[in-house]
């Protein structure tokens, strides 16, 4: 009875994202005058995600993971689509309603030593959304903290140092507690673990799936490391200007990836081992710039199987056999013309 | 092999007013002719710092000790018009992030021009056109335009491309790449790695590939350092280094990979944090974080010996172990 | 860039205006110019009158409409002293204020650069901290307390150079000093730390690792780069040739603008005044916007702009 009524539609998607989009205005460089044109950061997205479950957003710089994360967080404002979160919409910034939603959904940055304030003892820090919310006394908020602290492997010895006293893996782990103290049920984590050096990585990865046992926590985690999100997300979707290209299980894309921007991807990760390196497969060029949206498919000026369909013809997103789903004419063996390249 | 560059016993101590603080504990590397050699650490190893110092590119507050010799010849404690005529001439240099390593307010064309007629004498039309052609060279489109440009009107990826192109002019013997793809899209970062390979394998230059990722230098290097804390503790051939590190340190960074194949397993993460230069644990700097220390670890440094006939680590587990 | 500029003018403009109606406020709240004038025991037919030919009996704010109308019209009124245009007033004075100002700037630029440059090169020696301990001295004394400082030593000490007047160009050494000191103080440590923020930049380093000798790696690269914040300082320098001296005009007796502002305000001299003060505006306000141009020709970042792309 009490676990129905702490989560009344266990089954349902905790995050349900349809056809998100948004759009910037901006200036091209250029001359005197920079000529106005739109820039579709994030450009028809839609995805699930289930409660106590992850899933990872790749792609490069300019891709849109960023701005898809903050529109899910309600930072921003869609220009399409929809984000619905424990089944509501996300109401608009700013809004009591909208503050009242994002205490069930937190973000952790890349960069933990600027998410902390340098001048305050981390521990108020860790209580701090407490105290915005006005929730327990200050006893209270106190223990929950020192909960928090132990939770993320920190003894209560930290509850008084300061962030410049701390390493990075540290601090990430005092970003970790601030974000779990309201007991959300989402957290947002963009490139959690690229600023801390290598022997920490593994720290991180390893606590935030302890968090997520324990917690029954749901990430959506953004990442440019597909080891990484191999190791820790049950569903990864690729996004390319502003589209996911593929989604599916990690380990299908990792080991066959259908889409040939996936497959650059993968390719492109260098390996210790030389017994498990691949051909590889270098692009050409760099991505498109967001405004020069290439027409068909976006990726076809840069993709080694491109044909003249997909020059003009936009791939959707379809289900592949095995229950993927890519968006690229040639894995869905629908490109009936020959190749571009030679 | 011919020995292109030798460090022995390097040390640098950064003097920071009120106190000096050594980072840098006596680092011995040989680099051969044509040979590619990765360095491979964290943030505070001692691998960036190590070039640095062998260049005369630590400034005034860093005492560089111990000696390091390019082609049999001395450079620590020379003068500065020796160091200059080897640094970009002789060793050049590439860095992290390209976009802020490359001066903003000068056109590309004139930053690889400098390069030009300070080592090969080239001025005008000669230095525009070898400009050009180190561009094409590095595989950048539409390279007369892109000598017109400013840093800021490049990606990432074509202002390390740029950078790449004013390292070649100087036609080095080796080339030093600093982190060169750390601040790249994965992509992208495929691109440069393809085209380090390619200048080696057509230059017969020899190249230094500094980086904290272990993929990165796994592909790029004949032969791998391991630092920590301002020390090498394993050097090795790559593919021995992989299969069979020695150093507990480098069997620890490697179980910490997450696996891109095969059944997922939960990390291996090594405890504890990175030490401060500052405050290193006495003895081995990596005890307190090494699940197989002992007591007598910390009573003493262990030095980089031989464990195999090509293979060098600093842990003195494996040297008793070999003794036995 | 037409959009750059075309933003910055209205700034400017807008600039301008305000600091008109602050004059206009502040000098009508402090005191009535007919009592300050003719003195407050003057008969109160002659009061009256006095305000009526210059339009104090009307509302405020008709005052200040006309003003501003009158300014548009390239009218600023007359002295309620003796009737001459202010303008006319203010622009023969000119020439005496630059006399001072400008030997000062180039004084500022000439000592303040180089000395803030050397500092940045021999950073934490002997020559960067006497430099800097000069430049905290330098700023941090009041430019009468330095005037007459110097006065006390080279006039009334040792009788080399005269404490006060016009008559002639040594008579100008002294103001000269004085000015030039706190604004050089301030260029070194603006330098300083420009140099400083430079010398710490990575393409710093690509330079020396390229092969150029150090003095060419501070002219080619340090220093352009250097300059973008140091051409902000100077051009508020610039700003302030008309302005920047009322203190050290009024040591000196120089009769310049800063000291006819003093008077003027003392007088309650409002056409006058205001006429100062929107000057001294518009140069400030073109020195800003010189400032601006310029930043545009040291920085191609700001010329040629890369659209941004979306994370």
């Amino acid at each position: 009875m009490t676990e129905t009524l702490r989560r009344p539609v266990s089954d349902r998607p905790l995050l349900e994202v349809r056809d998100l989009a948004r759009s910037f205005q901006v200036r091209r460089a250029g001359g005197w005058f920079g000529k106005a044109a739109t820039l579709h950061a994030v450009d028809g997205v839609s995805f699930d995600l289930r409660p106590g479950r992850t899933l990872g957003l790749v792609g490069e710089s300019g891709c849109g993971k960023t701005t898809t994360a903050r529109l899910v967080l309600g930072v921003l404002s869609p220009t399409g689509g929809e984000v619905r979160f424990e089944g509501e919409p996300v109401p608009a910034p700013g809004t009591a309603a909208w503050r009242a939603m994002r205490r069930r959904m937190q973000m952790v940055y890349q960069d933990p030593l600027g998410a902390l304030d340098r001048r305050i003892p981390v521990g108020i820090q860790v209580m701090e959304p407490l105290a915005i919310h006005g929730i327990g006394a200050r006893a209270e908020r106190h223990a929950r903290a020192m909960e928090l602290l132990d939770a993320v492997g920190l003894g209560p010895s930290f509850f008084a140092r300061y962030p410049h006293e701390l390493s990075g893996g540290q601090r990430q782990r005092i970003v970790l507690a601030r974000a779990l103290i309201l007991d959300p049920s989402l957290l947002v984590c963009d490139e959690p673990i690229s600023a801390l050096d290598v022997s920490i990585q593994a720290q991180v990865i390893n606590l935030l799936l302890d968090l997520q046992a324990k917690f029954d926590l749901a990430f959506l985690f953004i990442s440019h490391d597909l080891k990484v999100v191999r190791q820790i997300c049950h569903e990864v979707a690729v996004m390319y200007l502003g589209r996911v290209v593929e989604q599916g299980d990690p380990d299908q894309l990792l080991i066959d990836p259908a889409h040939p921007y996936t497959q650059a991807l993968v390719s492109a990760i260098p390996v210790a081992a030389a017994a498990r390196r691949r051909p590889r497969l270098i692009l050409k060029g760099d991505p498109p710039n967001p405004v020069d949206r290439p027409a068909g498919c976006a990726f076809h000026p840069r993709c080694p199987a491109a044909t003249a369909r997909c020059v003009v013809d936009t791939p959707v997103l379809k289900p592949m056999p095995d229950g993927r789903i890519v968006a690229c004419h040639v894995a869905h063996g629908e490109a009936d013309s020959p190749r571009l390249a030679a | 092999m011919e020995t292109l560059v030798s460090i022995r016993g390097l040390t640098v101590d950064f003097d920071l007013g009120h106190r000096v603080v050594r980072v840098l504990h006596g680092v011995d590397l040989t680099i051969g002719k044509g040979q590619a050699i990765g360095l491979v650490g964290e943030s505070g190893s001692g691998k960036s710092v190590t070039w640095l110092a062998a260049l005369g590119l630590l400034g005034p507050r860093a005492h560089v000790g111990g000696s390091v010799q390019l082609s049999g010849e001395p450079l620590l404690g020379v003068p500065a018009a020796r160091l200059e005529a080897v640094r970009g001439r002789r060793v050049a240099m590439i860095f992290q992030d390209p976009a802020s390593a490359l001066n903003p307010v000068h056109r590309i064309g004139r930053q690889i021009g400098e390069a030009l007629r300070l080592h090969r004498g080239l001025d005008g039309a000669a230095a525009r056109a070898e400009a050009k052609r180190l561009l094409e060279r590095v595989g950048i489109a539409d390279a007369r335009r892109r000598l017109d440009d400013y840093p800021h009107q490049l990606s990432g990826g074509t202002n390390q491309r740029v950078m790449i192109a004013m390292a070649l002019a100087g036609e080095p013997d080796m080339l030093v790449a600093d982190e060169p793809t750390t601040a790249l899209d994965a992509t992208i970062q495929a691109q440069i790695l393809d085209l380090l390979r390619e200048l080696r394998r057509d230059g017969g230059m020899s190249m230094v590939l500094i980086s904290h990722d272990l993929g990165v230098v796994a592909e790029n290097s004949d032969r791998i350092a391991v630092m920590y804390a301002g020390r090498i503790v394993e050097e090795a051939p790559t593919a021995e280094l992989f299969a069979a590190p020695r150093h507990p340190y480098t069997t620890g960074l490697l179980a910490a990979l997450p696996d891109l194949d095969g059944p997922r397993r939960r990390l291996v993460a090594i405890p504890g944090t990175v030490p401060e230069p500052a405050r290193l644990p006495p003895g081995c700097a990596f005890a307190p974080r090494c699940p197989q220390a002992i007591a007598a670890c910390t009573t003493g440094v262990p030095p980089l010996v031989h464990v195999a006939t090509d293979h060098r680590a600093a842990c003195i587990r494996v040297q008793t172990a070999m003794a036995a | 860039m037409l959009r750059y500029l075309s933003t910055r003018l209205v700034r400017a403009l807008l600039t301008i205006c305000f600091v008109v109606t602050f004059a206009f406020i502040i000098l009508r709240l402090s005191g009535d110019p007919a009592l300050l004038i003719l003195s407050p025991d003057a008969p109160p037919e002659a009061i009256e009158a006095f305000r009526k030919s210059w339009g104090l009996d009307r509302p405020v704010w008709e005052q200040y409409f006309h003003y501003f109308a009158a300014i548009a019209e390239g009218n600023l009124g007359r002295s309620m002293r003796d009737g001459r245009p202010a303008l006319e007033l203010v622009l023969e004075r000119v020439p005496a204020t630059l006399a001072l100002t400008i030997p000062a700037l180039i004084l500022k630029i000439g000592i303040g650069i180089p000395a803030g440059i050397y500092a940045a090169l021999h950073r934490n020696k002997l020559a960067d901290r006497l430099t800097m301990l000069f430049s905290v001295a330098g700023f941090t004394v009041p430019s009468f307390v330095l005037g007459l400082l110097l006065v006390l030593v080279f006039s009334v000490n040792l009788g080399w150079l005269p404490s006060g007047g016009q008559d002639s160009w040594v008579h100008g050494i002294l103001p000269v000093i004085t000015l030039g000191t706190a604004g050089a103080a301030v260029l070194a440590r603006f330098t300083r730390s420009a140099m400083l923020e430079v010398l710490g930049q990575p393409y710093i380093r690509t330079a020396s690792a390229k092969g150029l000798p150090w003095r060419r790696v501070i002219i080619d690269h340090a220093l352009p780069n250097a300059a973008i914040p140091t051409v902000t300082i100077v051009g508020f320098m610039v700003g302030s040739l008309v302005a920047g001296a009322v203190v050290v005009e009024s040591v000196f007796s120089w009769p310049g603008v800063g000291r006819l502002l003093v008077i003027a305000v003392a007088n309650r001299d409002l056409a006058v005044v205001q006429t100062i003060l929107l000057f001294v505006a518009a140069t400030m306000v073109c020195a800003n916007l010189t400032v601006d141009m310029l930043y545009g020709w040291i920085d191609p970042r700001l010329r040629t702009r890369r659209v941004a792309g979306a994370g």
